[in-house]
């Protein structure tokens, strides 16, 4: 079977968009996580994020934007290679968004963050 | 196979294997089974299918610059005849192209 990346000479259903875009926060802070861990980490190679993107499923391997699949490559190298363990990010994504929803709840207003100065 | 003596000459034709291992590798579908001109060695790297599974990449491997006929690769190619396509390509996905003479094999040096 092809590989779900290996997409040269194949009919598509819409043109290439090749405009470029501001690259938004998330995307920069994914870049830095990668080249972390990849540079100063060492956890991996960039052949294995390779191969981690390569093994998405076909559905995600068309509808995840670039930076998305990086995510998720990371992801899963990181559970494969023990540094994560399952359950761990989303443990830890539910505890945020608790948070988050709570600081929305909360009406105290908010106190000036400089006193004392005119 | 080994770096150092590299399988395959500038000028020779050469055929991209049709195998398809699993796993990460870095030969494009558009090419295998194709034949095509080496133009360049470009030197021993370290082998990107090991590499992507937790592996050294060792031994090096040799890699060379093919260069495919645009029209041999696409059947409704609509640009000029002349255009080429260059892919580098690791020299375990080549073989001598089907039907040419066998180069002379060069003996390994000591």
């Amino acid at each position: 079977m092809q590989p779900v990346h290996d997409l040269g000479g194949l009919p598509i259903h819409d043109p290439v968009d090749r405009n470029e875009h501001p690259y938004t926060f998330l995307e920069k802070r994914i870049d830095a996580m990668m080249r972390l861990l990849y540079g100063p980490c060492a956890l991996f190679k960039v052949d294995e994020m390779r191969r981690a993107i390569e093994s998405l499923s076909p559905e995600e391997y068309e509808h995840l934007t670039y930076y998305q699949k990086w995510l998720k490559a990371m992801r899963a190298l990181l559970l494969e290679k023990g540094v994560l363990q399952e359950g761990e990010l989303e443990k830890r994504i539910d505890a945020v968004q608790a948070r988050m929803e709570a600081e929305r709840r909360d009406t105290t207003p908010l106190k000036p963050h400089i006193e004392g100065r005119k | 196979m080994s770096a150092g003596h590299p399988a395959f000459q500038v000028g020779q034709r050469v055929r991209v294997l049709t195998r398809q291992p699993t796993g990460h590798f870095r030969t494009p579908g558009y090419v295998r089974g194709r034949v095509g001109v080496v133009q360049h060695l470009t030197g021993a790297y370290l082998n990107a299918e090991t590499l992507a599974h937790g592996g050294d990449g060792r031994p090096p491997l040799m890699m060379y610059r093919v260069q495919f006929q645009q029209p041999a690769l696409w059947p409704d190619y609509a640009g000029p005849a002349t255009d080429t396509l260059v892919v580098d390509i690791y020299e375990h996905w080549l073989e001598p192209a089907p039907g040419d003479p066998q180069p002379p094999q060069q003996e390994p040096r000591p």
